[in-house]
């Protein structure tokens, strides 16, 4: 319209022949595995903590064997995405703190040893104080733990990642609270269980509320991932049987059968939120658009 | 931010001799390739498919693991409405950016910065964790999937060592890829841009030649005759560890948001 000024830039951004700029996350489904993986193992450990702390012992036992197993799932999905298997203690080569997965590494490998003692101790019945001891230290890294995976997805040139690094640590942490709660619930009977149904039911909330803030402080052009193709709809189907799985919870989660239903729920609800991320980050890599247009206007796009 | 960088210096290096680079002059490019040819020849890179792209003059698409130099063609219309067309030719290669996001992610250690400034994957040392491939703000870096590790231009740090330019470099025909120390560089590109404006060559802009730019300065840059993104580079890249200290910070604030809901998780009643 003359004399008016363009409020809007160019819908088609000019690219060569629509080739992505970025190369797309290598990374195959044992990385957003771990995510979730790492999470329930962190989630599980504070909760066990909790346990021990509060005399629950049925539920400290199977906390933290929820915590071995799912750390020891951790480790396997690790080494496996890695190109080169053969060479995974090359991370423990160097501490690098600008590396998150460097930082992570070191983590891991002091809280995936304590996560071990605590359990065997509680399973083989021997030395309590030292699984006790153990289940602290677990504990004390926990929220490095369930968090750390956010920076090192933030830690990249991806729109979609790098663009939420201020709210993706709230809705990883959220989702390992969410997780490990569910499971907890599903594995310990309900006389032990209420710390673990209010840890689904809150986690759960609270992870739904920051899919929904991180993705619209994105924008509609950089959050756009989230909201299409695949993951689009594992993250809508992630946040249902969230939200659904919660209020199975919330209501009558105090019967055996329907704290399992519901926890199982919540579990997998967090579990696609995570594959709902990192496809999200696919996607932002792979179309030009999303990585020119915010360089060429800064403002306009929305941070 | 005034005062460059000296990455060599900043990696630990002592009495290092003087930060290389490349400046890549597009507006002499020819499109010849040579460049491409003399890299996988020196440096032994396997071939990237024999495949017809349909895009130009260009079968070799983009920058990879196999892929070390790209030659980009872009045709357009004449804006003189004389029949033809107008041709882009670039050549592409890793920046070797001043703050490196590969370099910054690498958890192992594989990625070094060498006496020369230059960013170099180390092949016996890398695990293939392929952090530094969404890193990198170029799209630059990838991983062998055959072999499982991660390659890019070394900007021939063994020729460097004994003293010689790098492969493409002296294979160009025309100059358009000149190798030399960075300072000397962009003093010759500046004089260059100058020249082409004077000459009515008024799109000629210099990219990755400025220290305050979000990677602080190129240590590979280029004069463009068009937007950076028409030539598939990104307008204003930023290495993302450049936010690493807020990312930090919000990893803490969840860290005691994840504590504080499993500790109130303990509160109520014994039997609830």
């Amino acid at each position: 319209m003359p004399g008016e000024r363009r409020m809007v830039p160019d819908a088609t951004p000019q690219s060569y022949y629509g080739r992505p700029i970025l190369k797309p996350p290598v990374w195959k489904w044992m990385v957003p595995a771990y995510f979730f993986s790492g999470g329930l193992a962190a989630g599980s450990s504070a909760l066990a903590l909790g346990a021990q702390l509060t005399r629950r012992p049925v539920l400290r036992r199977r906390a933290r064997l929820v915590s071995l197993a799912a750390v020891t799932a951790s480790g396997a999905f690790l080494v496996a995405d890695l190109g080169r298997p053969s060479r995974f203690h090359h991370m423990l080569r160097v501490v690098k703190p600008t590396s998150p997965m460097s930082v992570g590494s070191w983590l891991l490998a002091i809280f995936g040893p304590t996560v071990g003692a605590a359990a065997m101790c509680d399973v083989l019945d021997v030395l309590p104080g030292v699984g006790d001891a153990a289940g602290v230290v677990a504990a004390a890294f926990s929220p490095a733990i369930a968090t750390y995976t956010a920076a090192l997805v933030s830690d990249t040139a991806v729109p979609a990642w790098h663009d939420a690094h201020s709210t993706l640590p709230l809705l990883f942490a959220s989702g390992a609270v969410a997780s490990a709660g569910a499971v907890g619930v599903i594995v310990t009977p309900c006389a032990e269980a209420g710390p673990a149904r209010r840890m689904a039911i809150g986690g759960a909330v609270a992870e739904v509320a920051a899919a929904k803030v991180m993705e619209d402080a994105l924008g509609d052009l950089v959050g756009r991932p989230y909201h299409e193709g695949t993951a689009g709809r594992l993250s809508s189907t992630g946040m249902r049987l969230t939200a659904a799985g919660a209020a199975v919870i919330a209501l009558v989660g105090r019967r055996r059968w329907a704290a399992a239903v519901g926890g199982a729920s919540v579990a997998t609800g967090a579990a696609l939120s995570r594959f709902a991320v990192f496809h999200g980050g696919i996607q932002s890599a792979a179309d030009p658009e999303f990585t020119v247009t915010p360089q060429q206007h800064p403002v306009s796009a929305a941070r | 931010m005034s005062v460059e960088l000296d990455p060599a210096a900043l990696a630990g290096h002592v009495d290092h001799p003087e930060r290389v680079g490349f400046f890549t002059d597009t507006s002499v490019c020819i499109g010849c390739k040579a460049c491409e040819v003399a890299c996988k020849e020196w440096n032994g890179v396997p071939d990237d498919g024999l495949e017809f792209l349909g895009l130009s003059y260009d079968n070799t698409g983009s920058l990879g693991a196999d892929t070390w130099r790209h030659v980009a063609f872009i045709e357009r219309p004449r804006a003189d409405d004389r029949a033809g067309v107008h041709w882009l030719m670039s050549s592409d290669v890793c920046k070797h950016c001043t703050s490196a996001a590969c370099l910054d992610v690498c958890p192992t250690g594989s990625l070094i910065r060498t006496e020369f400034g230059t960013v170099v994957v180390q092949p016996d040392i890398c695990n293939g964790c392929g952090y530094c491939v969404p890193a990198c703000p170029f799209g630059v870096i990838e991983r062998r999937e055959t072999d499982g590790r991660v390659w890019k231009c070394t900007l021939c740090y063994d020729r460097l060592k004994g003293g010689m330019e790098p492969a493409c470099a002296q294979a160009c025909p025309t100059k358009s890829i000149e190798f030399g120390p960075l300072g000397e560089l962009r003093a010759r590109a500046a004089t260059r841009v100058e020249q082409l404006h004077e000459a009515g060559v008024s799109e000629a802009r210099l990219y990755g030649a400025d220290p305050d730019d979000g990677v602080d300065g190129f240590g590979a840059f280029f004069l463009l005759l068009d937007e950076p993104q028409v030539y598939g580079l990104p307008p204003d890249p930023v290495c993302s560890t450049r936010d690493l200290g807020r990312m930090w910070r919000a990893v803490g604030t969840a860290a005691v948001a994840f504590t504080g809901a499993v500790a109130a998780s303990f509160f109520g009643r014994r039997s609830a």
